[in-house]
This record gives structure tokens, C-alpha cells and sequence, in this order.
């Protein structure tokens, strides 16, 4: 009788997952870097995408009422196995119908072959920008709101250019970002006429750079691209830089971008420059208004907030939570035609494909999608002006 | 001549005085470990988050400090908040201990079996610092910030090189001497040192003439507590603070213990520095010190440089490595590993 009554239940869990449109709740996976070296700017991206997802649950029209939950696992941003091991946890334990993350290309790259294909789970990534994401076997489940980096490599060659600056020497973060973002931008900067003295990794993390800082020191150039991220290495790089007087000026790509690297470092930044994903589009403004009790200016939480947006209105779009249904929406609902949708207008978006009608996703990152589903990317060039980011121009 | 002082300010700017200011830091932290391997006789994995948490106090204190307008001058308010960061430190330590480590204890545990508890102690070291200060970079550092700029060196002197100092590494090295100085004179001096030092070099013999193991392991997690706050402080005033750095320095300092000898307070001394520069010399470019240093003719378009920096790490525990197969109880002698 026990085992009937389990074995029945099991049923009934089983065709909750499948015939998920009569599921009383749908659950997405936020597979972020909680912990790790990113840990800062998540604290940011989690909220941003649990926000888009409250908003659709509470609108009451998802789905035909349904209600949609987050749950949170961990990338670490490091640690593939980790990471592997939390994903395949919101798979088959959490059963998510959908996953917002991994965020560092290298354990998203991971979580998605070895679990998200294999198991065919929508992943939509809000920070995962390695080149190598868009040509890999993915069986269009993989989307990313955010851009890759060989786009980035040809907008800061023209950045850099425009400056009349034709020698640089570039660190990059050991990383899957890092390495992709430094291989892209000397491929196209030498193809530019421009010449790189030095390639060197640093470690995030590490209690020292001054070897680094000296090695780079050594090569020379006229300013440093630093490929790192903007509480790690890359800052450390840069104070030691600065202190030991190797450098001046310093090309800040978009992991360097924010308003705590002025603040920390002080005015001898004034006069670096760089670009980042951003657009002047009302939408990042309107999710800054929107944003409570976290920073949606912050990198990548724009890109979170849309990654759970789309999301849920391809779910919509397909009128199911399967992803084997919605991941064909996702392009649908990301790009034109359509009615335009910023943020928190996701339940007028939700009302037009109730009705049959079509959206063009806008959103606070003004996401247009393109190639293997990522981001065409919209860059905000930005230089450092007593001691605040200030933006020169959109790219 | 001129060449000479040019090449000579280069590699002091980039190689040496950043080499000594690390190899101080390194050194305080290894003091501790060795410390608490010599007396307590397990490699503590938690001393890394130990330094975060004091670092964290100290910082909490001088923010307070800075608000009601209390400062130093030229030098870091933290140097003020210090003892409070350490009396904190100790606190914490004394209680972990009399709810982790004292059970073991009375168990006469395996060292291994202390190793594992400590990895658990540092995790939970580990959150709890994290959910009082948060995971970001902290910013106290105040007062002046450098003895010498490169640039102003460079103007006084015409130089074509120029060496900085930062006030930080200036107290870092000062500091590291007197705690080094008074750390040997209450070990070889006082009555609580000598009866550490029994009780380190035979635990049955040293109970059986009359010594209290009680209050040694406790004054043992008092000094592990000063030198961790310490070292924890000079490195985020120099750097930054960040609880995940320090985390990760947990591997250098064990790195500089065993290579100068587990359990021997010169040993972690010398090994902090064999470390620092090691890393350091071994990476760096030598493309413009040869520059200056070698006639013209002999300039080759390449960086000169021996290893990559993306090597940087595979130097020290080269280093390791070779110590624990030729000398495997350390440069001084310690304990062993």
C-alpha cells in the first residue's frame, strides 16, 4: 500500500516536470557566483534577476496564473565541479524549468555541456561573455544577454585608436574572460596597426601582484589594458602600478567598470578610459528606479534582470514551461517585431502573447539578440573624470 | 655611473622594496602557523580567515575611530584600533578553542584529525566574517600615503628612474622587526615562554614538572591571535582588505613556514622572505634593467625574463618541493613536516 502510494507520487512529480503548463508553480535555477571572486557583483545580479521573476509572479498572469519561484545555487565563478554539482542539483532535485546563469565563462561553459545540454535545460547567462560561448555545441539552449568578447575586442581597438595610443601592454585575468577578452583584443588591435609589448596573466585573488606589475613594467607601452575584474586583480595591478609609477593611463574593459574602482584608487586614475556594456536607453534607468535594497547600475545586474525577463516570455510565447517548447521563443520575444518592452512592464508583455500578440524585448539592457543567441552588445565608452566614470560616448 | 643608479633605482622600485614589504607580511603570518605547530603540534588552515577576522575588528574600530575624528596624523588610525583587533582575535580563538579544539585534546587526537577540524573552523571563520563585513573590499587605510613617490624622486634627484615607498611598507617592515624582537624575547626570556618552549620540545616531560597546559595553549592562541591581527592589518593597509584574499594568502604563508621549517619561528622568518623574492626576481623582465646595466650593444629585443608571471606560483612551491626532498625539516630545522 506504502509503495502504491509513493510510487503514485512519483507519477504525479513526474508529469509535474513534463506537462509542466499545469504545474501550479514553475521554478527557475539563479546559478550565480555567490561565493568566489565575483561574490560582489552578485550580490547585485541575484536580486536583479529574482526581481523580473517577482514581478511576473506576482502579475498573476504568467502561464495562466502561475506562480514562479528562484531558487539560488552557487557557480563559486571558479570552481567547474562545483558548479557542475549545483546545476545538476537544480535539475534534478530543484526541477527548475529554466536557468538564469552561470556567470564566469569558464564554469558556465562547464555546467552547459556537461549538464544543461545533456539534460536539455534552457541556460541564459547574464555575464558570460568568452568568444568561445558562441560556437559551442549547445542545441540552441544556451542564450546570454550579455555580448561576446571578440565584439568587445574591436570596439576597445577603435576606443583605444581614437586616442592616437598605438602601444599598449595587456594583463588579463587567468581566466576563460580574461584570456578570450585578451586574445580577441590583440588579434584585432595588431590587425589595426597597433602593437602589443606584452601579454600577462594575473591569479584574482592573490596576495601580491608586484611581479606583475614589474614584468609589465619592463615591456613598456603608452597605457595598460587591464582584462581583469575591478575588485581583484585588476585593481591590484593598477595600484601597484601606479605606485611604482610604471603607468599612467589605463584601458579599463568591462569587467574593470565601476564607480568603487575611482573610489578606491583615487585621482591618479583620472585620464584612463574604457567601455563596458551599457546603452542610454530609459530602460537601465527605469530598472535603477525599480531597484530595491540592491544596485542595478552595478555590471551585469541589467543583464540579469533581462535574462529572467526572456526567460519567462518565451515561456509564455510557447505557452510552456518546457524548454524543449520555449527555447525557439526566445528570439521571438528578444527581438523585433513587436511592442517595445522596458523593464517592469513585463505584465503588459505577459497580457500581448496571452493574447497571440508579438513583444520586442527591450529591457534595461537593450537586448537585441543575435548569431548563437547572444547579445549584439551596446558599449558605453567611459573615462575616468575627477574620480567619477563619465561617459564619452555609445558605441 | 648614471646607468648604474638608474638600474639600480629600477630594481629597487619593482623587485626590492616590494619584495621586503611582502616578505614582511608573509613572515608575520608564518609566525603564526609555525607557532601553533610548534606548541599545539597541527598545521592550523585556519589561520588565513584568523587574520581576516582580527583585520576585520581593527577595521570596525577604526571606522569609529575616524568618525569621532580620532586619527594619527601621517600614520593609519588602524595602528590605534590594533589592540582592540587583537584582544577581539584572542577572544574569538580561546573560544574556538574551548569549543573545538580541547575535545581533541582530551581525546589525544591525531594531528590530522586537528588539521580537518581547523579546515572546518576556517569555513565557519570564513562565513561568519563575511556575514559581518560583507564580501567586498574594504577601504581604511588613511593619513599619508607614501615616504617617496617614484615621480618626486625623479624630480629631486633628475633621475630617468624613480623608487617609491609607501608609508605602509615603511611600517610593515618596522613593525614586523619589533614584533619579531619582542616574540623572541618573551620566548627565550620569560617564565611563560621557557614553559611554551617545554611544553613544545616534550609535552610529558613538561606536565610532569608542573606546567600548566591549560594556560600554554592559551597564551599560544593569545600570540597566534597578536601576530595574525598584525599581519592581517599591515597586509590590508598595503593592499586592501577582502576576506577572499586572505583566504588565498593562507597558501604562501604555508608555503613560507615549511620551506623555512615548520615549527621554528627564524625558519618562518626567513621563509616568508625566500618566498616574496623568489616569486619576484624569478618573474621579472629584465628587458630595461639590462638596458641601463649592460653596454648597448649587447640589447636584445626580448623581455628578458627567466619565467613567465603566469609561473609566479610554480616558483615557491618549486622552492617547496626541493626543500622537503633535500631538507625536508626546512631551511632551519623545525619540526618536519
Amino acid at each position: 500500500m506504502k509503495q502504491r502510494v509513493l510510487k503514485s507520487l512519483m507519477a504525479l512529480s513526474l508529469t509535474a516536470t513534463t506537462g509542466s503548463v499545469f504545474a501550479a508553480d514553475v521554478k527557475l535555477g539563479v546559478f550565480l557566483g555567490f561565493t568566489g571572486p565575483i561574490e560582489s557583483l552578485v550580490a547585485n545580479m541575484g536580486p536583479a534577476a529574482e526581481q523580473a521573476i517577482k514581478e511576473v509572479s506576482d502579475s498573476g498572469k504568467f502561464l495562466a496564473g502561475t506562480t514562479v519561484t528562484a531558487v539560488r545555487a552557487d557557480t563559486t565563478c571558479v570552481d567547474s565541479a562545483a558548479a557542475t554539482a549545483a546545476i545538476e542539483r537544480l535539475i534534478t532535485s530543484d526541477k527548475v524549468s529554466g536557468v538564469i546563469g552561470g556567470d564566469c565563462s569558464g564554469v558556465t561553459t562547464a555546467a552547459l555541456t556537461n549538464v544543461a545540454v545533456p539534460n536539455g535545460m534552457v541556460m541564459f547567462s547574464p555575464s558570460a561573455t568568452s568568444p568561445a560561448l558562441s560556437t559551442v555545441e549547445d542545441g540552441g539552449l544556451f542564450f546570454r544577454t550579455a555580448p561576446s568578447d571578440a565584439r568587445q575586442g574591436v570596439v576597445m581597438t577603435q576606443v583605444i585608436m581614437d586616442r592616437g595610443i598605438k602601444e599598449v601592454a595587456v594583463t588579463y585575468t587567468n581566466n576563460d574572460y580574461g584570456k578570450g577578452l585578451a586574445d580577441a583584443f590583440q588579434t584585432s588591435f595588431e590587425a589595426a596597426g597597433g602593437s602589443v609589448t606584452i601579454s600577462a596573466s594575473h591569479e584574482d585573488g592573490k596576495a601580491d601582484y608586484s611581479a606583475e606589475v614589474g614584468a609589465l613594467a619592463s615591456a613598456g607601452g603608452e597605457a595598460l589594458v587591464v582584462a581583469g575584474y575591478l575588485d581583484q586583480g585588476g585593481k591590484g595591478i593598477i595600484q601597484g602600478a601606479l605606485d611604482t609609477d610604471a603607468f599612467e593611463t589605463f584601458v579599463l574593459p568591462d569587467g574593470m567598470v565601476g564607480d568603487a574602482l575611482p573610489a578606491a584608487i583615487g585621482p591618479d586614475l583620472n585620464g584612463s578610459f574604457g567601455q563596458a556594456p551599457g546603452t542610454d536607453s530609459e530602460g537601465a534607468g527605469k530598472l535603477v528606479e525599480m531597484a530595491t535594497g540592491y544596485d542595478a547600475s552595478s555590471p551585469f545586474a541589467a543583464e540579469s534582470y533581462d535574462a529572467a525577463a526572456l526567460i519567462m516570455l518565451a515561456m509564455q510565447a510557447a505557452g510552456s514551461s518546457d524548454p524543449a517548447d520555449y527555447k525557439d521563443k526566445v528570439f521571438d520575444v528578444a527581438n523585433a517585431p513587436g511592442e517595445l518592452i522596458l523593464p517592469g512592464e513585463l505584465e503588459k508583455a505577459l497580457n500581448i502573447l496571452a493574447s497571440g500578440g508579438e513583444i520586442d524585448y527591450v529591457g534595461a539592457s537593450n537586448v537585441e539578440l543575435i548569431g548563437a543567441g547572444e547579445s549584439a552588445g551596446n558599449y558605453r565608452e567611459i573615462e575616468i573624470k575627477d574620480g567619477a566614470l563619465s561617459t564619452v560616448k555609445y558605441r | 655611473m648614471e646607468d648604474f643608479l638608474n638600474a639600480f633605482a629600477l630594481i629597487s622600485n619593482f623587485v626590492l622594496v616590494p619584495a621586503i614589504a611582502y616578505g614582511s607580511q608573509l613572515a608575520l603570518g608564518a609566525l603564526g602557523v609555525t607557532l601553533v605547530f610548534a606548541i599545539l603540534r597541527f598545521s592550523n588552515f585556519a589561520h588565513g580567515d584568523t587574520m581576516a577576522f582580527g583585520t576585520m575588528v581593527t577595521i570596525l574600530v577604526t571606522w569609529w575611530f575616524q568618525s569621532m575624528g580620532i586619527s594619527l596624523g601621517p600614520l593609519p588610525t588602524a595602528l590605534l584600533a590594533l589592540p582592540f583587533g587583537i584582544a577581539a582575535c584572542a577572544a574569538f580563538l580561546l573560544i574556538s578553542d574551548r569549543l573545538v579544539y580541547r575535545f581533541y585534546r582530551q581525546q589525544r587526537a591525531d594531528p590530522v584529525i586537528y588539521l580537518i577540524a581547523s579546515v572546518g573552523l576556517m569555513f565557519v571563520t570564513n562565513g561568519f566574517v563575511r556575514f559581518i563585513i560583507g564580501p567586498d573590499d574594504q577601504r581604511f587605510a588613511d593619513g599619508e600615503r607614501f615616504i617617496i613617490r617614484a615621480r618626486e624622486f625623479k624630480q629631486m634627484t633628475g633621475m630617468a628612474e624613480g623608487i617609491t615607498i609607501k608609508v605602509s611598507q615603511g611600517i610593515t617592515v618596522v613593525t614586523m622587526i619589533i614584533v619579531v624582537a619582542a616574540l623572541f624575547w618573551f620566548l627565550n626570556k620569560t617564565r611563560a615562554g621557557k614553559s611554551m618552549r617545554a611544553y613544545s620540545d616534550n609535552e610529558d616531560l613538561a606536565l610532569l614538572s608542573g606546567i600548566n597546559p591549560d594556560r600554554v595553549v592559551a597564551i599560544t592562541w593569545i600570540l597566534a591571535a597578536a601576530l595574525a591581527t598584525i599581519a592581517g592589518t599591515l597586509y590590508g593597509l598595503d593592499k586592501s582588505y577582502k576576506p577572499f584574499t586572505y583566504f588565498q594568502l593562507l597558501l604562501p604563508i604555508f608555503a613560507a613556514a615549511i620551506v623555512g621549517g615548520l615549527g621554528n619561528p627564524l625558519g618562518a622568518i626567513a621563509g616568508g622572505f625566500v618566498i616574496a623574492f623568489s616569486e619576484i626576481f624569478v618573474t621579472y623582465a629584465y628587458k630595461k634593467f639590462a638596458s641601463y646595466a649592460l653596454p648597448e650593444e649587447w640589447a636584445t629585443g626580448g623581455l628578458l625574463q627567466l619565467l613567465s608571471t603566469d609561473y609566479k606560483f610554480a616558483v615557491s612551491f618549486m622552492i617547496l618541493l626541493l626543500v622537503l626532498l633535500f631538507k625536508p625539516t626546512g631551511i632551519f630545522r623545525g619540526t618536519g613536516v
